[in-house]
């Protein structure tokens, strides 16, 4: 990084190490999901290793995008914009180096102890307990270089996207310490405090609100910072901005029951979840219009602008599945919907449309000003409208085909013959589901040649600059 | 007084503090002062800005 401009104030190196592990990390955590994708089409890709399975693979793959994807991305963008909302240095380099590598070694430690088998079993936090007493320490890290800055900021006010970013880190810091209260038996394995019941609604009120506050307020931040900056123009109403943050906080913390329709859950608290999904609807939508209307009287940059492009359309993919979430949490959809493909269908219209394309507008957005060019002058922008192009075709025909997938396995598990029996065996489900599984691979491979267009993109823009930004290094 | 009279001043307590926050959000009073924090983003004075001509002449 030596060779890289310095900022007279703010601290960009550590943006930089993260906007570039957001990138290979992106790679890898879809890369294995296209693996399992192939392998519930072609079984055999397992190769007979229990290390390769799809049930050992698939914590992987999730905890690769969520936690090492999104977690650097979340990490830069909080960094880069938290330093150039309060026009402050970051509270302490000791601890933004300390995160920076601390975060490697716990995704490092991931893709080792998972495909081993290691795993506590709760989903979205497999890792083990000396896993996760290290997450604890890097958040902790993260949350006092954060709300360092902030206390050290010229600005009066704190801008929106920090609020976002700040309820992520003391969210996240609560569920995770409290999901994963548990009793070792050795180094590699413990049993969770919680029985039964209440072991699955504690679950599910880290799962639901890791949704609710890792991958959606998190990544709200990321759109009113960098929607705002890349549109040239001032988010829609920031007063609505107010209203949003405070209503979608205080609302998502309730709704993490829906994942338990019909199970041991007493009734009153699924219908309790059902109710707050629903009403959660409103500050989804109110955010996600205050992010596309502030486009509004400059609609003709998106026909130039793939930046903006790979932003506005990751907000309507939002828009769409935080429609579906709350259609889904209504139990009488849920009967059909629970535990078939349309699950994972409405997980990715989330994660591949909504979550990955902000970010990755972002770090378009982001990366070149960290190497001295100005915001969205990436090295070729016409790869970049390659990469929107993939990009949008995988999610479309991911979504599609788990839908088609969902719909079909819904209905053919409750179909009941007159004499009360099951008229299809499980199997017989499965084998209608294999043409959506290609579709679905296919839809994935889209997504991960996009990713690989975009490192390519990314390593040609930080070679280009260098030259260029050594005249700047003589007053650094 | 049994629970259900508590969670029905916990909805009423819920609504309260709801419009109190769009009350206070949309009063007249902090308008201009929400404008300007609306512009945060380009304070920053590092990169190059492109203040568009048609940059919030109507703010809503």
């Amino acid at each position: 990084m030596s060779t890289a401009i310095e900022h007279p104030t703010y601290d960009y190196k550590v943006v930089r190490q993260f906007a570039i592990m957001t990138v290979v990390w992106g790679i890898v955590g879809t890369a294995v999901g296209l693996l399992i994708a192939l392998q519930l089409y072609f079984p055999a890709l397992n190769f007979d290793t229990p290390w390769l399975t799809f049930s050992r693979l698939r914590p992987l793959h999730t905890n690769a995008v969520i936690f090492a994807f999104g977690g650097c991305a979340l990490f830069a963008t909080s960094y880069y914009v938290v330093q150039r909302t309060c026009q402050a240095r970051l509270f302490s380099d000791t601890l933004s180096t300390f995160t920076f590598w601390g975060w490697q070694a716990i995704i490092v430690a991931a893709a080792i102890t998972l495909p081993l088998g290691y795993t506590s079993s709760k989903e979205y936090a497999e890792l083990e307990w000396p896993i996760d007493i290290a997450i604890t320490i890097v958040m902790l890290a993260y949350a006092i270089n954060f709300f360092g800055t902030i206390a050290k900021r010229k600005q009066k006010h704190i801008y929106v996207a920090n609020w976002f970013y700040g309820a992520f880190i003391i969210t996240v810091c609560v569920l995770h310490v409290f999901n994963n209260l548990e009793v070792p038996v050795h180094a590699w394995k413990s049993y969770s405090i919680y029985a039964g019941t209440i072991d699955a609604m504690v679950q599910w009120w880290y799962g639901h609100n890791a949704v609710g506050f890792y991958l959606t307020a998190a990544f709200l931040g990321i759109m009113y910072y960098f929607v705002p900056k890349q549109a040239g123009r001032p988010v829609y109403s920031y007063r609505l901005s107010i209203v949003h943050f405070w209503a979608l906080i205080s609302i998502y913390v309730w709704a993490g029951a829906h994942h338990l329709h019909y199970t041991a859950l007493p009734d009153w608290a699924q219908s309790a979840g059902m109710v707050m999904s629903l009403i959660l609807l409103a500050p989804s939508w109110g955010g996600m219009i205050n992010g596309i209307m502030t486009l509004s009287g400059a609609w003709h940059k998106l026909r130039t602008d793939p930046v903006l492009r790979f932003l506005v359309v990751s907000l309507s993919f939002y828009g769409m599945s935080t429609f579906e979430g709350p259609m889904m949490s209504i139990k009488t959809v849920n009967a059909l919907s629970h535990y078939t493909d349309w699950t994972i269908g409405h997980v990715h219209s989330g994660a591949l449309g909504w979550v990955a394309m902000v970010s990755i507008g972002a770090l378009y957005n982001m990366i070149p000003v960290l190497y001295g060019r100005e915001q969205g002058q990436m090295y070729s922008v016409k790869l970049i409208n390659y990469h929107f192009i993939l990009a949008t075709i995988g999610t479309v025909l991911y979504i599609a085909a788990m839908w088609v997938n969902g719909l079909t396995q819904g209905f053919m598990w409750r179909a009941v013959n007159e004499d009360g029996t099951l008229t299809y065996s499980f199997v017989e489900s499965l084998e209608a589901s294999y043409p959506g599984y290609l579709v679905r691979a296919i839809g994935g491979a889209f997504f991960v040649a996009g990713m690989c267009i975009m490192a390519y993109n990314v390593y040609k823009t930080v070679r280009q600059t260098e030259p260029a930004a050594e005249p700047k290094l003589a007053n650094s | 007084m049994d629970i259900n009279d508590v969670k029905g001043l916990g909805t009423i307590f819920a609504m309260i503090a709801f419009l109190s926050i769009v009350a206070w959000a949309y009063s007249r009073s902090r308008k201009e002062r929400f404008e300007q924090d609306g512009n945060m983003p380009f304070d920053d004075g590092d990169d190059v800005v492109m203040p568009s001509p048609e940059r919030r002449e109507n703010d809503e």
